[in-house]
């Protein structure tokens, strides 16, 4: 299919996929700040998302067919120290593809959710900030610059903290979530310069590549080391690894619900992607520091993660919060995957990135569903709607069993993945807590399950039916995704393979 | 037929046969009929397969890659041809009797409970004919969450509790050990997860240390096979309907739970490995701990599906035990079990629903001179109860004599004394309840009538009477039985077979 489109495909496409992908999205949101009507500004939301999605297609393709691996590009025919690359290999493309096809499905289903929860003359600026939220995370992905990676961590950062203070019109504990978030995020985007600052410093370039070639050479150099644990601690924070993931449950629970849906896949996956190029392809794993950092910092944090915020999930009582706790723990088994430090542990990590996407993002629409026509997100107000609303708790509880890892679903696939790279280092401990974590996980789904199927509906306004169309099509293709990919994982065991590959290879970035 | 085409047959028929009843499902009469057809079809599909095998073929079936390295692949040797003609046999005679079971208790929700019912049953073709613990495992949970909303069909709040205990039992087990003991075994074995002739791991040098933990991770993780602490889920189970008791509890779930331990021990482990595991040693002696301590939890039960249910407890050890002694006779010795006890376990549940339909008894006490009201039900209750004490000429006879012959060739001392004395247990708590029915002490008040009018509904009759007869009729076709199954476990049948006469 991606041969077709890339003989199909016109060629200033194919010539300036990497810088298309982001420009348009973001040249658009502008126009889309000064529209009159929403409902116009959400199709030319679909339409730029759905064109990221082709242009990530092509590069996924370009990247499959290049015999390096890398797609480059100079920003404005400008080369390598000077200018901006754009470089986009396995490991990226995969991550370009997630954030454009979420992109696309939650676009889709935003407009009934948006309608209903923001006032109506923001619906376009609403859309304006979702499109440079947007252009900023693919941005992320796809720049080959370390400073350039700073802006538009900041330009996706700042939007998403409008985005998620614009849940004020359902609840005003959005207010205060959103700053919280600004705060820090913000601590965490300085730190990440300040650690760019150092390496600036001692190799004297912003390209990625470039300080990659240069650092062996500087082996037991403080500031790199300084720089390091800085850009780890900056990344760590957007990508809310445990204990720096407080900002998270509150900015999940009160944004409204389309950004939930849309950050929940994304957000903290691209700044984990970050981590991932720094940890892998900047500093190396030979590095002794490193080492230590994997054995000693980030493989207790995941751990800690996976135990201690699913234990907080069981407490929850609002729904949002439960599976934004969930969601913290999730990325600690990522991190997990990540910190085994084998080729098999970072692919394991990745690949429950792209399952989880799937997952968090099905459950997360069919709360959407429910906020839509029920007004309620505790456990409570969703007894009973097994019956009311059939298809959306079908899809909710597929997810749900993949967020459980209940097999044949995409989360039992990542769960053995991630189970088989720790054997294969004789960690057999770290399976007991995956395993300890995902019964904490059969408690807290289970609860949410047991209300939703078993229970009589409390409140009588119950009677009313199903989420709108719009919003059961994206909804139902991410919870046949899951158990597709639980039956078949070539697609994306493939992908998260040749990135953990990607991220190991100095030659082919 | 060639066997691929079988295979797909027995694994794709109880699906359709669900979609059949969910689109049939407003036309009762005719929902039964797809049920009724359905599954005599896929018994006559597992005949063939079972004959492709008897013929010395394996008939095996490649699907499809999940990941490298785990394919769902199928392949059926004796023992799973074995566990797959029992769970298709017996869902025949099971749904006649829930037929008449749920129409006389005038249960809710029918045509869900018989949709999960197609699928339980799809679930356990898949446990039995996997070829690969990835494939086995899958379809292990499949019977898991298949099972869960007929365990909780009454849906009041006895029936939620005992279905979430059954849930996070079986999900807790077989995730929290199951699967790590499946990873675990994927690492030594060099990501390969076949089941083996002679056993997968034999021959790699296993530390003793590692395959007793591996071991005992499996024994414990498969936590359908009841083996204590693990087995309080089962009497919990037992709020489900009657049917569901009878064909889940004595034979599909359970069944699937110790058919997964003896293919791990025969195809993972093997004979060989096995001896020389020091783990061995301990599973076995939980597993005698369960016969014994089960037997007398179940004395002291006076409702007569606990009972049963922890008698089942009891037995189901027998086949682990059997597989832990690790000698031809004792892997023959469970094999005969899953089966004769199946048939005698199956019996005793239906005749308990036949006796709770006709009357709303369930405990045992109240049952004294029961048996001249309902003759034909205590009759079969009783030749059932032979057949669990293994008293000839009843099928579990020859399970309990190929246990006793498997531990003497081991030398463990103990266990002969442990199926000694857990036969006595059997009489005890077993014998008095179909002898109290039939022959009362004098003195004994007549029974009250029956709170359903006509007595118990023909076919809850008819079916525990065609299980009893089967009891008999397996003792004498056992030459046959352990002839077919004997490859399994790669040595000619034992002498004593020759005949199939004892």
């Amino acid at each position: 299919m991606i041969d077709l489109l890339l003989d199909t495909a016109p060629r200033w496409a194919l010539l300036h996929a990497p810088a298309l992908l982001i420009m348009v999205p973001l040249f658009l949101a502008p126009l889309l700040a000064i529209l009159p009507s929403g409902r116009l500004s959400w199709l030319i939301s679909i339409a730029a998302t759905v064109f990221s999605l082709f242009c990530a297609l092509i590069l996924v393709g370009q990247v499959q067919a290049s015999p390096v691996g890398v797609v480059g590009y100079d920003v404005g025919n400008w080369p390598m120290p000077i200018g901006i690359t754009l470089r986009v290999d396995a490991l990226n493309s995969m991550i370009l593809l997630l954030v454009a096809a979420i992109g696309v499905l939650s676009t889709i289903f935003s407009w009934p959710t948006v309608k209903a929860e923001i006032p109506e003359r923001k619906h376009p600026l609403f859309y304006s900030a979702f499109l440079v939220c947007f252009a900023g995370l693919s941005g992320v992905a796809i720049t080959g610059d370390a400073f350039n990676l700073f802006v538009f961590l900041e330009i996706s950062s700042i939007s998403t903290y409008v985005l998620v203070a614009l849940g004020a019109g359902r609840d005003r504990r959005a207010l205060p979530a959103a700053f919280n978030y600004l705060i820090m995020g913000t601590l965490g985007a300085s730190f990440y310069i300040i650690g760019v600052g150092f390496l600036y410093s001692a190799t004297g370039t912003l390209n990625i590549a470039q300080i990659a070639e240069m650092l062996p050479s500087l082996a037991g150099n403080r500031s790199v080391e300084a720089g390091f644990a800085f850009i780890i601690v900056g990344l760590g924070l957007k990508a809310a690894v445990w204990p720096l993931h407080q900002w998270l449950p509150n900015a999940y629970a009160y944004s409204p619900s389309f950004v939930t849906m849309f950050l929940s896949a994304t957000a903290t996956k691209v700044a984990l992607y970050a981590l991932i190029r720094f940890l892998f392809t900047v500093f190396r794993p030979e590095f002794a520091f490193e080492q230590a950092t994997f054995t000693y910092l980030l493989m207790p944090l995941g751990l800690a993660a996976m135990i201690t915020c699913s234990f907080q999930a069981v407490f929850q009582t609002d729904v949002r919060r439960t599976l934004a706790y969930s969601s913290v723990a999730q990325v600690g088994y990522m991190i997990l995957g990540v910190s085994i430090g084998t080729v098999a542990g970072v692919s394991a990590g990745l690949f429950h990135l792209l399952n989880h996407a799937m997952i968090k993002g099905a459950l997360f629409m069919a709360v959407a569903g429910v906020v839509l026509t029920f007004q309620g997100t505790t456990i409570r107000d969703f007894a009973g709607l097994g019956r009311t609303a059939p298809w959306t708790m079908t899809g909710f509880a597929i997810a749900g069993l993949s967020l459980i890892g209940v097999p044949l679903t995409a989360g039992f696939q990542s769960k053995l993945q991630l189970g088989y790279a720790l054997f294969d280092q004789g960690m057999w401990w770290g399976v007991v807590f995956v395993v300890f974590s995902s019964f904490l996980a059969v408690i807290y789904m289970g609860r949410i399950l047991e209300a939703i199927f078993f229970r009589p509906p409390i409140n009588p306004r119950k009677s009313r039916k199903e989420a709108p169309i719009l919003l059961l099509v994206p909804l139902w293709i991410l919870a046949l995704a899951n158990i597709y990919f639980g039956i078949t994982t070539e697609l994306p065991l493939g992908l998260a393979r040749d990135a953990a590959a990607a991220a190991f290879g100095l030659e082919a970035f | 037929m060639n066997s691929e085409l079988l295979i797909w047959a027995a694994l794709c028929l109880p699906l359709l046969i669900a979609i059949g009843i969910a689109v049939t499902g407003a036309f009762s009469n005719v929902r039964e009929g797809v049920t009724l057809v359905g599954a005599t079809v896929l018994f006559g599909v597992v005949i063939a397969l079972a004959m492709k095998v008897a013929g010395g073929e394996v008939p095996e079936l490649y699907v499809g890659q999940a990941a490298p390295g785990l394919d769902f692949a199928f392949k059926l040797e004796p023992l799973g041809a074995l566990f797959a003609l029992v769970a298709s046999g017996l869902w025949i005679v099971n749904s006649f009797y829930s037929i008449g079971y749920m129409r006389g208790n005038r249960e809710r929700n029918q045509t869900r409970f018989y949709i999960c019912f197609a699928i339980a049953i799809f679930g356990a073709m898949g446990v039995a004919m996997s070829a690969n613990l990835f494939t086995l495992f899958v379809f292990y949970e499949v019977l898991t969450l298949s099972t869960y909303p007929l365990v909780a069909h009454k849906g009041d709040a006895a029936a939620k509790r005992g279905g979430r205990i059954y849930l996070l039992t079986l999900l807790g087990t077989s995730i929290g050990l199951f699967l790590m003991a499946v990873m675990w075994t994927w690492a030594l074995a060099g990501q390969n997860l076949d089941f083996v002739q002679g056993g997968l791991l034999a021959g790699r040098n296993l530390d003793p240390a590692v395959a007793s933990a591996l071991l005992i991770l499996f024994a414990f993780g498969i936590g359908k096979a009841a083996l204590m602490p693990f087995h309080f889920w089962l009497p919990n189970a037992m709020v489900a309907p009657t049917p569901v008791s009878a064909l889940l509890h004595a034979v599909a779930v359970v069944k699937a739970g110790v058919f997964t331990v003896m293919k791990v021990s025969i195809y993972i482990f093997g004979e060989d490995l096995l001896n020389a595991t020091p783990g061995r040693e301990f599973v076995l002696w939980v597993a005698c701990f369960t016969i014994i301590v089960a037997s007398l939890v179940a004395m002291t039960k006076d409702n007569l599906k606990a009972r049963l249910a922890y008698s089942t407890i009891a037995q189901l050890s027998y086949i682990t035990l059997g597989a832990m002694l690790a000698t031809q006779a004792g892997f023959m010795g469970g094999a005969l079990q899953i089966a004769a006890h199946a048939v005698g376990k199956m019996t005793l549940f239906m005749c308990a629903g036949a006796i709770y339909v006709a009357t709303g008894l369930t405990n045992i006490s109240d049952m004294k001179g029961l048996g001249r009201k309902m003759p034909i039900v205590f009759i079969a209750f009783f030749i059932a109860t032979l057949s669990i004490i293994g008293i000839p000429p009843m099928a579990g006879a020859w399970a309990k004599y190929e246990l006793m012959q498997g531990a003497i060739d081991r030398g463990t001392g103990f266990v002969p004394y442990v199926l000694i004395g857990s036969s006595l247990l059997n009489i005890a708590y077993l014998l008095p309840i179909p002898i109290l029915a039939l022959m009362p002490t004098p003195g004994t008040p007549e029974p009250k009538p029956f709170k359903r009018p006509d007595g118990a509904p023909f076919f809850t009759v008819a079916a525990p009477v065609v299980t009893a007869g089967l009891c008999v009729v397996l003792f004498f076709l056992v030459g046959p039985l352990a002839d077919f199954l004997s490859p399994a476990f790669e040595a000619p049948s034992s002498p004593a077979f020759a005949g199939g006469q004892p």
